[in-house]
């Protein structure tokens, strides 16, 4: 303890903050910060800009025809608006079918809670393929509803034919995306005082009432950003549309993949590219204006203390009722997969094609033990957790300190990667990390650090209203009972904002287990993850390969759920107990 | 002051990376011990151990695949890698990508003497600068046992598609995003001409043709062997005996049969290169004889479900289940490359809005 410290004791809280601020030189802080910014200059804004170069302006003299051709076709303005109204839609969708449950999952403990949860986070790391064959052996012609309602009915035509429309997208929107409301506004609900509410009510404030002018503006900054994230998740999505959707919807992302991979026009794939970026900056500039006139200090509980067992008839219906929906919604679909795996194509059920997930009958060079696949995909997935924890960490307090107009400038292009074809992103790193030092096109690194890119965004939109709401008199409190800033913020912040920081975990985890962005579109080190696996299964006709691709596909669920669950165990101190 | 300063930092460093060093060839350095051939190629790659072990052993190199996703990402992939090459060699470059590929320039080349033993009409290129490794024929399937049932004959070519009996009984996959999408789309071109192809097309829309985005999902998720319920899909004219061959005995005919008529089909020739700028040239040409060789060749068929090149190899017992089309239909590449984009154009306006 410095005699600075010492003295700053005796002054008030106002006089103390101020003689912090002299004591902490700026330098340190400053060079802290660049390490996240640092990272997106190089792993986004560089790839970025090459690729923008490389189409846009070819021999060095910018060229604005295409941009010039999205104006002027009719096509894709249509897309644009196709793309933004599909994904209010979904958001408002997944918002109706989540909220209450995040909700129950809030106040209410329950048996099978953590199980149910971890459960409802899988769909996020299927690949879209996996899918769309798990709704078929649902709702396809020989699904189970099919059956069971020809059956019932006498009917000699399924009745149900989702595929190929706006409703399987709506579905598929609302079913990856269901786990980001429930944990986000959730995780942050429990730790909310039920007291507040509970006063309100004693005053006389019917229950909606309280919820409206107590809970709601309390909410509203996670409920924000976990809607800004499933909005911009629906903007740029891509299998959902090209796969479940089928060929007559095209979102942004289908567009840019289509000009870029299939007609391989990249100056139109650039343009449009351009056009999804700042359609998302512009939504993000709109967000963080907004987020910081709801953002109000908090009064945030342990859970053992937000949390209790329904007691009432009507509370113990509640539970019952989201939890039926979500068993329905989410777990139902995956059930009938992990029932596929068992029995396509052989008559009655066995682990045969598990067991051949072991052997190498071809004698293929491409051959990976499943084990390994599966340590592949964790290794990958860890260093992810790892780099998105401790760059959101940063850039999450980067932010919060930072509420003037840079922080304004800022807080969009932490998002911009969210917003950001994967596939323009994936040719950006061919011509851009080709010479050392970053000469990575080829590196195993490449793909944690692509990972990141995602996740980060998922971090840091976790941490920041709980950090935000952070009682500044705690924080006072601690420094004039003479800690260090490092103490305070070991001591004070972390314990408080431990939660959102396992949620975050709990994301970055998903994001590189279901290996999204740009690393799809770049060529692949011999290091196959379990997707990859999969597709190569996927990729040949016959039982075995059917087969064998769900088995992977079922083992990559098992590994998800045992992965939330342990995540979900992890303390660390007092973390996790919020 | 701190502001300053550290806006100041953040704006230099992003200015800093965003007008970054031009990429240029990157010098490798003269090879010392082991070296290493890198082999670029798309997802479908696939062969044996032994073969691979055995091109190790004869040359003491090591070799290395990057697999880069389906053949057209993968082809844009290496051409935007021109000026410093991802790899030595790529493989994987069909006749529907071949004037992309021979105009991006990216291949130097390479007459190989093994050359000798492949077929004339394999080869497209003149000055070798691509090889032909294998050929496929993307066909349509059908469901032998739903026509048994049925009481009724499978199709027999593409006109009968379009018949009122067939209604609802077809998938197809786009060809804006599917590669035998786009070789299906060929093989009517070919066979109804530039004036005919969309007629074709209107009525088969007409006759409710399902378009699926790509080849996984109109297999597994439609077709009625396995998840959906309609009986024609195309595939390619070797997936009867795949079918057989991974049946893990449970079949021992395909279920599954060809529409093998005039000009129903279109074959799919795959080629390997030489990259341009790659430092091992002396290892890439082994590597291109040792494709072409009776041992790779033989080892093609049950890894890639197509016929090697070299009509030397043998082929297994089970590819007596993968018929070859009497008469594919034919489009050379200039044709497929000067269209391509008119075409996909046109069949998406014909069949999707």
């Amino acid at each position: 303890m410095t005699p600075k410290h010492v003295e700053t004791r005796k002054y008030g809280s106002t006089e103390t903050r101020r003689a912090l601020r002299v004591s902490v030189s700026p330098l340190p802080r400053v060079s802290f910060y660049l390490i996240p910014l640092s990272f997106l200059a190089l792993f986004y804004f560089y790839p970025l800009f090459s690729i923008l170069r490389l189409s846009l302006a070819p021999g060095g003299q910018l060229t604005l025809t295409p941009l010039r051709e999205l104006v002027s076709r009719p096509y894709y303005t249509k897309t644009l608006w196709f793309t933004t109204w599909q994904a209010a839609l979904s958001t408002l969708l997944t918002l109706l079918a989540s909220l209450p449950a995040a909700y129950v999952f809030a106040r209410y403990q329950f048996r099978g809670k953590s199980l149910l949860q971890a459960l409802t986070t899988i769909p996020f790391v299927l690949p879209t393929i996996v899918v769309a064959a798990a709704f078929t052996s649902l709702l396809g012609p020989k699904g189970w509803v099919n059956q069971i309602l020809m059956a019932v009915l006498g009917l000699d035509r399924p009745p149900i034919n989702l595929m190929h429309s706006l409703s399987i997208i709506l579905l598929a929107h609302v079913f990856y995306n269901y786990t980001i409301i429930l944990r986000m506004v959730g995780g942050f609900w429990a730790n909310l005082n039920p007291q507040l509410e509970a006063a309100a009510r004693m005053l006389g404030a019917s229950p909606w009432r309280a919820f409206r002018e107590v809970t709601l503006p309390l909410l509203r900054p996670a409920l924000t950003a976990a809607s800004l994230l499933v909005f911009l998740f629906d903007f740029t999505s891509f299998g959902v549309i090209l796969i479940l959707g089928g060929p007559r919807y095209a979102t942004l992302e289908v567009e840019i993949y289509r000009q870029a991979v299939n007609l391989f026009n990249l100056p139109v794939a650039a343009a449009l590219s351009l056009l999804q970026i700042g359609c998302t900056f512009a939504l993000m500039v709109t967000y963080t204006r907004l987020q910081q006139r709801i953002t109000v200090p908090l009064q945030l509980r342990p859970r053992r203390i937000t949390a209790r067992q329904p007691r009432t008839r009507r509370e113990r219906w509640l539970v019952g009722i989201n939890v039926a929906v979500m068993i329905l919604l989410l777990v139902v679909p995956l059930l009938s997969l992990a029932e596929r795996s068992l029995s396509a194509g052989q008559s009655g059920y066995s682990l045969a094609y598990y067991r051949e997930l072991s052997v190498n009958r071809q004698s293929s060079i491409f051959f990976v033990p499943p084990l390994l696949a599966v340590r592949n995909s964790l290794l990958f997935a860890g260093a992810t957790v790892g780099l998105a924890l401790t760059l959101g960490l940063i850039s999450a307090w980067l932010l919060a300190r930072q509420q003037g107009r840079l922080g304004r400038l800022l807080d969009p292009v932490f998002m911009l990667p969210l917003g950001t074809s994967a596939v323009t992103l994936g040719f950006g790193y061919i011509i851009a990390l080709a010479k050392p030092p970053l000469n990575l096109r080829t590196s195993p690194a490449l793909v944690p650090l692509a990972h990141t890119l995602v996740a980060l965004p998922f971090v840091v939109r976790s941490l920041l209203p709980v950090i935000r709401g952070i009682h500044p008199h705690l924080r006072e409190a601690a420094r004039v009972l003479g800690a260090s800033s490092w103490r305070v913020w070991r001591e004070v912040d972390l314990p408080i904002v431990g939660r959102a920081l396992l949620v975050g975990a709990v994301f970055a985890f998903t994001v590189s287990l279901g290996e999204f962005g740009a690393t799809v579109f770049v060529a692949r080190p011999q290091m196959p993850t379990m997707p990859v696996v999969i597709y190569r299964f996927l990729g040949q006709p016959g039982a075995i390969n059917y087969g064998q691709a769900l088995a992977m596909s079922t083992l990559l669920m098992i590994v998800c759920a045992a992965g939330f669950l342990a995540i979900e165990r992890f303390r660390y101190g007092e973390i996790g107990e919020f | 002051m701190k502001r300053t300063t550290f806006v100041l930092l953040a704006l230099v460093l992003l200015a800093a990376a965003s007008c970054g060093p031009k990429v240029t060839p990157v010098p490798t350095p003269t090879p010392s011990g082991p070296r290493t051939l890198t082999v670029m190629t798309h997802d479908s790659f696939d062969a044996s151990q032994e073969v691979i072990a055995q091109f190790e052993a004869e040359t003491g190199a090591t070799i290395k695949f990057l697999k880069s996703g389906d053949a057209g990402a993968a082809l844009n992939q290496a051409i935007l890698s021109k000026d410093a090459p991802l790899a030595d060699v790529f493989y994987g470059v069909d006749n529907t990508f071949f004037s992309r590929a021979i105009k991006a320039d990216i291949f130097e080349p390479y007459a190989s003497p093994a050359l000798a033993d492949i077929p004339d009409e394999l080869e497209l290129d003149p000055q070798h600068r691509l090889s032909p490794v294998d050929f496929g024929d993307v066909c349509l399937n059908y469901d032998k046992s739903y026509f048994e049932e049925q009481g009724r004959t499978p199709p027999q070519s593409l006109e009968d598609l379009i018949k009122p009996e067939f209604k609802g009984r077809t998938v197809v996959e786009n060809p804006a995003t599917s590669s035998p999408g786009l070789a299906f789309l060929m093989a009517t071109v070919g066979h109804f001409g530039e004036d005919g192809y969309r007629d074709f097309w209107a009525k088969l829309r007409a006759n409710d043709v399902l378009v699926t985005a790509g080849w996984e999902d109109a297999y597994y998720g439609q077709a009625s062997w396995w998840d959906g319920d309609r009986p024609i899909v195309v595939s390619y004219a070797t997936s009867p005996a795949a079918e057989v061959y991974f049946s893990e005995g449970a079949y021992t005919e395909p279920p599954t049969g060809n529409v093998l008529g005039d000009g129903a089909c279109f074959r799919q020739i795959e080629f390997v290169g030489i990259l341009k700028g790659g430092a091992n040239r002396d290892l890439a040409e082994k590597w291109i004889d040792f494709m072409l060789s009776p041992t790779f060749q033989a080892d093609v068929p049950l890894h890639m479900w197509v016929f090697p090149a070299n009509p030397q190899a043998e082929l297994p017992e089970v590819f007596q289940f993968a018929e070859a089309p009497p008469k594919p239909a034919q489009v050379s590449p200039e044709a497929i490359d000067q269209n391509r984009e008119k075409w996909i154009e046109a069949w998406t306006e014909t069949v999707l809005h």
